[in-house]
């Protein structure tokens, strides 16, 4: 075997190891957006895969119990709801009325479990024309995960 | 009188940038040196007049000359001085201000400093500089003017986004990652150069090697800075999110360090010549793609602005570089033909050249993580992302080898290794860190990549130490130096390749760091009342009292918290909630207590607003304090590095490069 046939061989190799771990990483690391409409025509498709459920908050239906962290409420796209539980403090941007993604797993019969809530800007609230940027700004930054144990 | 002053240098600078371009082109094609010569005077008129753009906007904003549409939006009388003047880089159109000075501040320096010595490349150098002014000075006279003014003129400004003015870090970050981005438009003009000119030897490896290591610091100075101005304003407790802008700035770090280390094989062995222009161009393009991301919200972030029309330019400028520079590349492809060849398998070149796989890999995986929601949405319609487990499962195993490549790599020999050799060098490291990895078992360290990254961080620390303590010592008995003489000559001495191994030794604390401190992360969330107290770890946290008060441009909500460590009180520590009047929502301010050992972090997430009650998250996190120590410990190896050495750069360069200056020729 020559030097270069090796040497095509070593970096074939190592090629070969990248794609395939690209490949696992997208595979176990993929999570799809889906509406409360989407799950609910799925009628309890329970599966293992994590999910990304985005809505509004509806108004009324937000619970937060301070001594146990136990949040609940319920997302809705206009026509479905899907009750949702999470452990933790509410995220400051994430208010009823507001839109909120949820990432979590969707249980047999019980309420869509949460591990994380990107709490989404208020699509009512308009900020002060000439501010529109840093308000912006600041609801991106609540979007970082804020996950819980 | 700002407002007109600011944009008429800004549209004198464009038409200036515009005369450059043409007039050293006219230059090269006339071979008329007077043309070169009034190009590389536009070159220093344009720095001149970007610094006045930038002090008249400092004068506006420390002024409060609300007229001005930025001023008001990033100022307020109320904001203190400090963070007035960092307001520059606060948005979009301060920051294409501060890109364009910075880059003026950098050709000015290459022209200052390589002119002398690289008459044949300097022309092209400086149309390829001039081009990218050009393309910036546009921005900023037309679509993302810093200048415009607005009426009404209000009376008080929104002042600067709270989190901008929440940390002295701001002061940094931004700058330090903008000069890094800009750093590597020198490299690419270099390149460029070399490839328009045909020169395509040595030289403009060697001229661009220093350019690119300040580039390569600057950027990790603004990475570094920007993870710990997460760490201790965003409230989370991490400081690195996979976050599409935190991946942008990653992406030219990645491709600058293979550049880094290839053009060392080609400085010594004239291979990879095609390969490193191509990376010089990749690196200098994603540059350009980081700022895209930064400011066309296409894909959300913490960093995103509003969307503000530049991105399809930013796009097209892109497009144009790539376009350009890859059919030069290929046109010239015949004069960059390798003239050494590898020898054997197991020698330095082939761990550089792995290293360089490896590296590119992890920003090829890292661009299409980020870019997957995008890509997913065009191809099958469906909104797909890949988070945090997607980037950890592709790039701690990449991590990893390239950690082992960091060790061996620099003490391996060029073109050839013994297994004598080999056994020498790294029997000694070898032995030493499976006994640390021995350790860290005994010592409750579980699982195949926490341990794998102690051990491989402990031998790069091992092979780095023996490599300074061999050389000391050989010199020790030539010259009969006392062992520290000995250590800092040999280093001035080789600056080059010990700075690097520093640079090295900074990676390897920093993935200890990174290791411990997620893996022995321990985090509580609860609810206390005044009295109470939870227990992490070795502390305990009691929660004291509420207080609040009102600031000139905030109102604050403390919490009192008294930390204790087997009955023994350590600290007192009080995260807080900021309200700003021109936000919505409160701005949490979270307090850390480092040492060497671990962090506590405490966050304020909720309170009862009578007092009685407090919602908090404590952290816990091992070693953190060894991220920000292995990146200044990397900051200071580049420094080493990058040090002029004067008299012997002088020297070597004048015997092959003080050719007379035919332009044209090629």
């Amino acid at each position: 075997m020559t030097k270069k046939t090796k040497l095509l061989l070593g970096g074939g190799v190592i090629v070969m190891a990248l794609a395939y771990l690209i490949n696992s990483g997208i595979r176990e690391a993929s999570v799809y957006y889906i509406t409360p409409s989407e799950l609910k025509a799925k009628g309890g498709a329970v599966s293992d895969r994590s999910l990304r459920l985005g809505g509004m908050v509806v108004p009324g239906s937000l619970h937060w119990e301070p001594q146990t962290l136990k949040l609940t409420f319920r997302l809705t796209d206009g026509k479905e709801e899907v009750a949702v539980e999470h452990t933790g403090s509410p995220p400051d941007l994430f208010k009823e009325g507001a839109g909120a993604v949820v990432e979590g797993k969707c249980t047999a019969d019980g309420p869509f479990q949460s591990s994380m809530i990107m709490a989404k800007h208020s699509e009512e609230y308009s900020p002060p024309k000439e501010g529109g940027a840093p308000a912006e700004h600041i609801h991106r930054t609540f979007m970082k995960p804020q996950r819980t144990q | 009188m700002i407002a007109t002053l600011g944009r008429f240098s800004i549209w004198f600078a464009l038409a200036i940038a515009v005369y450059g371009v043409c007039v050293s082109i006219l230059g090269i094609r006339r071979h008329r040196p007077a043309l070169i010569e009034s190009a590389q005077g536009a070159i220093v008129s344009i720095f001149g007049l970007s610094s006045f753009a930038v002090l008249l906007m400092e004068a506006g904003l420390v002024g409060h000359d609300f007229s001005l549409e930025y001023v008001a939006r990033n100022a307020s009388l109320d904001t203190p001085v400090f963070y007035t003047i960092i307001a520059l880089w606060g948005a979009l159109e301060g920051s294409i201000l501060l890109w364009i000075w910075l880059l003026g501040l950098m050709s000015v320096l290459a022209v200052m400093i390589e002119s002398k010595r690289q008459r044949e490349l300097m022309p092209y150098v400086t149309v390829v500089l001039l081009c990218i002014s050009a393309f910036f000075l546009f921005l900023a006279a037309f679509p993302a003017s810093p200048f415009t003014t607005i009426s009404p003129v209000p009376p008080d400004g929104r002042g600067p986004n709270p989190l901008l003015q929440n940390h002295p870090l701001m002061a940094v970050h931004p700058p330090g990652l903008y000069a890094g981005y800009v750093g590597w438009a020198i490299p690419y003009a270099f390149g460029m150069a070399a490839l328009i000119s045909g020169r395509l030897g040595e030289t403009w490896i060697r001229t661009v090697r220093r350019w690119s290591l300040v580039a390569w610091g600057f950027l990790t100075i603004g990475i570094i800075v920007g993870g710990r101005w997460s760490y201790e304003v965003l409230g989370w407790g991490g400081y690195w999110a996979w976050d599409p802008v935190e991946n942008a700035s990653l992406l030219p770090w990645l491709t600058g360090t293979a550049f880094l280390h290839t053009i060392m094989i080609q400085e010594r062995r004239k291979m990879l010549k095609f390969w490193n222009v191509a990376l010089v161009i990749i690196t200098f393009a994603l540059t350009i793609f980081g700022t895209f991301l930064t400011r066309s919200g296409i894909l959300s972030s913490v960093h995103a602005f509003s969307d503000s029309g530049v991105g399809p330019l930013f796009l097209g400028f892109i497009g144009v570089v790539l376009f350009l520079s890859f059919s030069l590349l290929v046109y010239r492809s015949d004069k960059l033909q390798a003239e050494g060849d590898l020898d054997s398998l197991v020698s330095r070149e082939s761990a550089f050249l792995v290293n360089n796989l490896l590296l590119l890999g992890f920003a090829f995986s890292v661009l299409l993580g980020t870019l997957f929601p995008l890509l997913s949405e065009a191809v099958r319609g469906v909104k797909v992302s890949v988070g945090e487990p997607f980037f950890n499962t592709v790039n701690v195993p990449i991590g990893l080898s390239l950690i082992f490549l960091m060790a061996i790599g620099p003490l391996i020999a060029w073109q050839h290794a013994s297994i004598e050799s080999l056994r020498r060098t790294f029997a000694g490291p070898l032995c030493l860190s499976i006994m640390g990895t021995g350790i860290c078992w005994f010592f409750g360290v579980r699982g195949l990549y926490p341990l794998l990254a102690f051990g491989l961080s402990l031998f790069t620390v091992i092979t780095v130490c023996q490599e300074f303590v061999n050389g000391a010592r050989t010199r020790r008995r030539k010259t009969g130096e006392g062992y520290l003489t000995a250590l800092s000559k040999l280093t001035s001495r080789g600056r080059r390749r010990y700075g690097g191994l520093i640079v090295h030794l900074g990676v390897a604390f920093l993935v200890i760091g990174i290791t411990a401190s997620s893996v022995f992360k321990l985090e509580q969330e609860v609810t206390l009342k005044p009295g109470e107290s939870l227990q992490l770890g070795r502390y305990q946290v009691r929660f004291d009292d509420l207080s609040a008060w009102q600031e000139p441009h905030r109102f604050v909500v403390q919490g009192n918290f008294t930390i204790f460590n087997s009955n023994h009180k350590v600290a007192e520590m009080r995260p807080a909630k900021r309200f700003y009047p021109t936000e919505q929502q409160p701005i949490g301010t979270v307090d850390v207590r480092s040492t060497m050992r671990e962090d506590l972090y405490l966050v304020l997430s909720s309170f009862a607003k009578d007092g009685t009650s407090a919602t908090v998250k404590a952290l816990v996190r091992p070693l953190m304090m060894w991220i920000w120590v292995g990146g200044w410990i990397m900051i200071l190896g580049s420094l080493i590095a990058i040090w002029p050495d004067r008299r012997r750069a002088l020297a070597a360069d004048s015997v092959e490069e003080y050719v007379a200056w035919q332009p044209g020729r090629s």
